[in-house]
């Protein structure tokens, strides 16, 4: 197991890059602890895809340095770097048995066969495989031959890193929960460190320490899933994350206070002191859980933002009511008791969750 | 729960029965006809059983041109079908390459057969030809038309010349068809080359290979046109093989019935070969698999 690093990385797949729009990934400086799980999440064709293959030298980046425990692996092959990556389609070797494929990496590195046995039954057991053994490969469903790839990307044990390429998406979703509990459950047995990409971000959630927002070719934020969901460096962060995501709105600044649309929202003074040092496009952003919507009598003479209310959707355990005013559509999240009385009501911003971002950046 | 019987989709199946009986069960059959009678005319007919088959089947000649045939066949598919495959692996996988060789590569598909058989039959002449100046050039006494290797070599180089090109396109087909993510994980794997070949292009290739290991056994068994105007069979019957073996006897001598029955034991030994070699090859793939 090792750290990883990426030395100010960046790579664009033209020969000759000019504006920042080239670069599939921009210029960053990253650091993978040791034995850490990690979940890289982004919407397709954000760069998640294009890092992995840089961290397990499929792709030779056009900028930087890759390093494994301090040590430079940037021109090094897959095979010279001793990393397990699994594909989001499962590649099976068909002709092999289920034995025979997850020996198969081993095998290859002249592992001697008793301990290539151990190895295969451990993680055949891990897996629940151990009854397919005997088994062509080809004749398995999708899910199994998937298992089949994890599998293999987890029976060497001194690999530097396990990679993921949103490895569940052909499994169906009972069988998803379980193979990710599993993966948990390895990681915590054996702390490889683990990169795991995918655009689902409960599969983000569920699975990883730190969770690593891609957007755009850059790390918008890395962090645990509790920092991305109470603090979003980034407005993606903000609405990528949470269901539904973050209200963000634009906003203007003005006598100590921010105005949407004509209507005062308060600010601390934590809030004005950092956006005074600001310029750019002000946004201001609010997760629906942290809203209060107050109707009927409790609205009247309660300060707030008067809003229209246009939809309550009842989810079970908790209610989201759309509310407008002006332009901004505000989603907000209600307890499962609470109750909308009436078209309108008043909403209430709690101050210190209240975030402010210029040019989509967190400021306060 | 009551079937509905309804028979009369049998009707359907009429205009194909009726074009399969025209075009091969009928003219199959008079073929059966002159392998068990000796036919003089019309009326002057003997029924013979066996005879013809017995007779056919104790020729000297015909097991020679039997294992001439043989020898032939095995050679052009142990040299076509590896010479198919390595040069599908090397042939580029985009770019301008792809178009520029695939056109190649198809040009020697789309000569018929007695042009390519005149080609040769001028390219590898010592006086006029080429290929034969440049080996005698090169110190190599070679002429196709009087030693009887040279000739048989000049047919069978012919051949790889003429069909290489159709394993190799089939093969490629089937490359082509192998996601990245495989070499990929192959990668990650540490598997060698070799490993790669053996273990995800030959198996991914295998459907395709059949294909094109039938097609050439089934057209080099057969094969008459090109040797025929290479070398007419010569020199003595070095390059006699079954198609014209059978011709000869047919058209030649005119004797139906022997012909009639080597026909059947042609056709029969071609099929049977064929059935065994695409019986194993599936069933080899299946097994374990339950």
């Amino acid at each position: 197991m090792a750290r990883i690093d990426l030395k100010s990385l960046a790579h664009s797949y033209f020969p000759d890059p000019k504006t920042d729009e080239d670069y599939a990934l921009r210029r960053m400086e990253h650091v993978w602890e040791d034995g850490g799980a990690y979940a890289l999440l982004g919407p397709s064709g954000c760069g998640k895809t294009t890092l992995l293959n840089i961290i397990s030298g499929l792709l030779t980046p056009s900028h930087g340095q890759v390093l494994f425990d301090g040590k430079d692996v940037t021109q090094l092959a897959p095979e010279e770097r001793n990393i397990a990556q699994v594909f989001q389609f499962p590649v099976i070797y068909d002709t092999m048995t289920v034995y025979d494929n997850l020996a198969f990496p081993l095998r290859n590195r002249g592992i001697d066969e008793k301990r290539v046995d151990a190895r295969v039954r451990e993680i055949a057991g891990m897996l629940d495989l151990t009854g397919k053994l005997k088994q062509k490969a080809r004749g398995l469903g999708a899910d199994e031959k998937q298992t089949i790839s994890l599998g293999r990307g987890l029976v060497r044990d001194d690999v530097s890193a396990i990679l993921f390429d949103e490895p569940l998406t052909v499994i169906d979703p009972h069988l998803k929960w379980v193979l990710r509990r599993k993966l948990k459950e390895i990681h915590n047995k054996l702390r490889p460190t683990m990169v795991y990409v995918t655009h689902d971000q409960v599969e983000a959630l569920t699975f990883a320490d730190k969770v690593v927002v891609m957007y755009g070719g850059k790390v918008v934020q890395l962090g645990t899933p509790q920092e991305l969901f109470e603090n979003p460096a980034h407005t993606f962060v903000g609405y990528f994350i949470g269901s539904p995501g973050m209200n963000i709105m634009d906003c203007k600044i003005n006598d100590g206070a921010a105005w949407v649309d004509g209507q005062r929202i308060g600010l601390s003074d934590r809030h004005l002191d950092a956006i005074s040092k600001q310029s750019g496009k002000i946004e201001l952003g609010i997760r629906p859980e942290f809203l209060t919507l107050e109707t009927g009598d409790a609205a009247k003479g309660s300060d707030g933002v008067e809003v229209n209310i246009t939809k309550v959707e009842d989810l079970g355990q908790f209610k989201i009511a759309t509310t407008r005013f002006g332009s901004s559509e505000i989603k907000v999240k209600l307890g499962e008791d609470e109750q909308v009385i009436g078209q309108s009501g008043v909403l209430r911003f709690a101050p210190e969750w209240t975030k402010l971002y210029a040019d989509s950046q967190l400021v306060a | 729960m009551n079937k509905i019987t309804n028979n009369k989709a049998w009707f359907l199946v009429l205009p194909v029965f009726f074009i399969v009986a025209i075009s091969a069960i009928i003219p199959l059959m008079t073929v059966v006809n002159y392998s068990v009678q000796d036919i003089f005319d019309p009326q002057t007919r003997f029924f013979v059983g066996t005879e013809w088959f017995e007779q056919v089947l104790s020729d000297r000649r015909l097991h020679d041109a039997l294992i001439r045939q043989i020898v032939y066949t095995m050679s052009v598919l142990l040299i076509e079908v590896p010479l198919g495959i390595a040069v599908a692996l090397t042939l580029p996988r985009k770019g301008w390459g792809v178009s520029a060789s695939m056109v190649l590569l198809a040009l020697p598909l789309l000569i018929p057969w007695n042009v390519v058989g005149t080609i040769w039959q001028i390219f590898g002449r010592a006086d006029i030809g080429l290929g034969g100046y440049l080996i005698n050039l090169m110190g190599i006494d070679y002429n196709y038309a009087q030693n009887s290797m040279d000739a048989w070599l000049t047919v069978l180089v012919m051949d790889v010349w003429h069909w290489t090109s159709l394993i190799v396109l089939l093969c490629y087909a089937g490359l082509r068809s192998i996601p990245d993510a495989y070499y990929q994980a192959a990668k990650i794997d540490g598997a060698s080359r070799w490993a790669v070949f053996r273990f995800i292009q030959l198996p991914k290739m295998q459907s395709v290979l059949v294909i094109g290991v039938l097609l050439r056994f089934m057209d080099s068994f057969m094969i008459y046109t090109e040797p025929f105007v290479l070398t007419g069979g010569g020199p003595g019957n070095a390059t006699t093989f079954l198609s014209q073996f059978l011709t000869r006897m047919a058209v030649g001598q005119f004797d139906l019935g022997p012909a009639a029955a080597f026909s059947l034991v042609y056709f029969l030994i071609i099929l049977l070969v064929c059935w065994v070699f695409y019986t194993v090859v599936m069933n080899a793939g299946k097994q374990g698999e339950q």
